[in-house]
């Protein structure tokens, strides 16, 4: 019953998300696209789980929504503009609905919504809306911002789609390498502001990996030869194929701790599979690189191979690819995993200032990696901080926890 | 900026906590109250005691009343706060996610006024 309510659901988001992009390519409205589906995609949501996804699931949502605006037109609550664009778009509509594909938009859309004149802030919330159909207020608890502001943030991106005529196109060769990097980084900050909520045990951001694996594989669908695309999507799998094992009585268990057999094999196999479709193109990148690691924890896990020293090399290899905070504290990690503590000491050493100071990934490794070097006072003191950092309940727990058997050695 | 965080906690679920629980909720405030001094983030803050302390006062036609107990009959009652700068409330609203009262209260999160010094 739960499944079916999960295949309704996805149904209902894949209709209308084609159905908004390919409303709004053609009117350049993202507002009143959403808006003149809002009922009917309600009504699907309710009505689908119960009976079921109809065979022409775009065309049962466009004739729910064209009812429900000729309603409101009679009783004029709305403005005709939109009512009438759809009444002339209508019959195309009609006709390439009854054709064997409904015309896939939703690339175009996307683009769109990470196009380099839209805030890089307001970008992933402005995918989930639109192509997912997600409401503002879930968006903002997500993000942590408030539903007032977010929804703001919204309505002015869409203004600003509007009124500078932004263009429902998939970019040109020359431009789609960088066009399609704001696009994927929009969907994998999706991935990871759900990621950081374990096992769904915050309903703030209950399901948010979910929608950002679905619109992974609609990217991947849609431009199937681009390897960043297939990378992107590995690197979230193998992430998702850990999601049960991350928690054992609401406890925090760490990568190297986890049982395996916990694991989603499945997911797995499917990261490993795009992941090698990736590498035949010889293009590696940013999230080729971020999957091969997660790839190469996973084989040390499951085969018991030393991964180690491979793993440093990825963080290399990604720091001189794409540098972040967040590679630069993987990569001292990975070196005291490698055994090599002084070396991840002086490396966390070389990171301070500005992006580290109250950043919890930081002081975790870095008290990891004092304990490691039996500097007990030191890591102490960051265990303090890395768990006074933290948001998730258990993660300070277990930080907690951590420092506490220090003080008993 | 300033910011007040106004941790408001179920009061029966501490009166029955274990001394171990109620020693874990310490420390991560600890931890926490570290990690916004070492972030240059941290104006002040304190526990409160219990809501059954309080003493409600007015002064009416020239007197004072005092009566005992909180000023609203609920279970979740204010039970301490913290004075954080921050420089927005975005960063405001993350210093809020990682108070461990986040976890299992509430928090109103409320800017502090500044009023000019010649007002």
């Amino acid at each position: 019953m739960k499944e079916a309510r999960a295949i309704a659901e996805a149904a209902a988001r894949a209709s209308y998300g084609r159905l908004v992009a390919w409303l709004a390519a053609r009117t350049r409205d993202v507002a009143e696209a959403e808006d003149a589906l809002a009922g009917a995609f309600a009504s699907a949501l309710e009505a689908w789980p119960e009976r079921g996804v109809p065979d022409e699931p775009e065309a049962w949502l466009f004739a729910v929504a064209r009812r429900k605006l000729i309603d409101s037109a009679r009783r004029a609550i709305t403005r005709n503009s939109f009512a009438s664009d759809l009444a002339l778009i209508a019959e195309e509509a009609e006709a390439a609905m009854r054709g064997d594909r409904f015309p896939d938009e939703r690339l175009k859309l996307l683009f769109v919504c990470a196009h380099p004149a839209i805030d890089s802030g307001v970008r992933t919330p402005l995918m989930l809306q639109t192509v997912l159909g997600l409401d503002a207020a879930r968006i903002a608890s997500a993000f942590l911002v408030s539903p007032a502001s977010m929804g703001q943030r919204l309505v002015r991106a869409k203004k600003k789609i509007r009124d500078a005529g932004l263009r429902f196109e998939t970019p040109e060769p020359e431009h789609l390498a960088e066009r399609l990097d704001a696009v994927l980084a929009a969907v994998y900050a999706a991935f990871g502001t759900g990621w950081e909520d374990a096992d769904g045990a915050d309903p703030r951001r209950a399901g948010l990996a979910d929608e950002a694996i679905f619109l992974g594989r609609v990217i991947v669908q849609l431009l199937p030869e681009e390897p960043e695309a297939l990378g992107l999507l590995a690197l979230m799998l193998y992430a998702h194929a850990r999601r049960r094992a991350r928690r054992q009585d609401g406890a925090y268990v760490p990568l190297d701790e986890q049982d395996t057999r916990l694991w989603d094999a499945t997911a797995i196999a499917e990261a490993e599979t795009a992941l090698i479709g990736a590498g035949r193109y010889g293009k590696p990148g940013r999230y080729q690189l971020e999957a091969a690691i997660q790839s190469a924890h996973a084989a040390a896990r499951l085969k018991g191979y030393d991964t180690s020293a491979a793993i440093v090399a990825l963080y290399d290899a990604l720091l001189a690819t794409a540098p972040s905070a967040g590679a630069a504290v993987g990569r001292a990690a990975a070196l005291s995993q490698a055994g090599r503590n002084e070396d991840a000491l002086a490396n966390l050493d070389a990171l301070h200032g500005d992006p580290f100071a109250d950043y919890q990934p930081y002081w975790a490794a870095r008290a990891h990696v004092l304990a490691q070097l039996g500097r007990a006072d030191e890591a102490r003191d960051a265990y303090t901080r890395a768990a006074g950092l933290s948001e998730d309940e258990a993660v300070r727990r277990f930080l907690l926890d951590r420092k506490a058997q220090l003080t008993i050695v | 900026m300033q910011y007040a965080l106004l941790l408001y906690d179920n009061e029966d679920a501490w009166d029955t906590a274990s001394e171990a629980e109620q020693g874990e909720v310490i420390g991560a405030h600890m931890a926490y109250t570290q990690a916004l001094r070492d972030a240059g983030a941290y104006v002040g803050g304190e526990p409160l005691d219990h809501s059954r302390a309080a003493k409600a006062v007015r002064m009416r036609a020239g007197r004072v009343s005092v009566e005992d107990g909180p000023f609203t009959d609920s279970k979740e009652q204010l039970g301490g706060f913290y004075i954080i700068e921050a420089k927005d409330l975005d960063a405001a609203l993350d210093w809020a996610a990682r108070c461990p009262s986040s976890s299992y209260g509430q928090i109103e999160l409320r800017p502090v006024l500044t009023i000019p010094a010649d007002a």
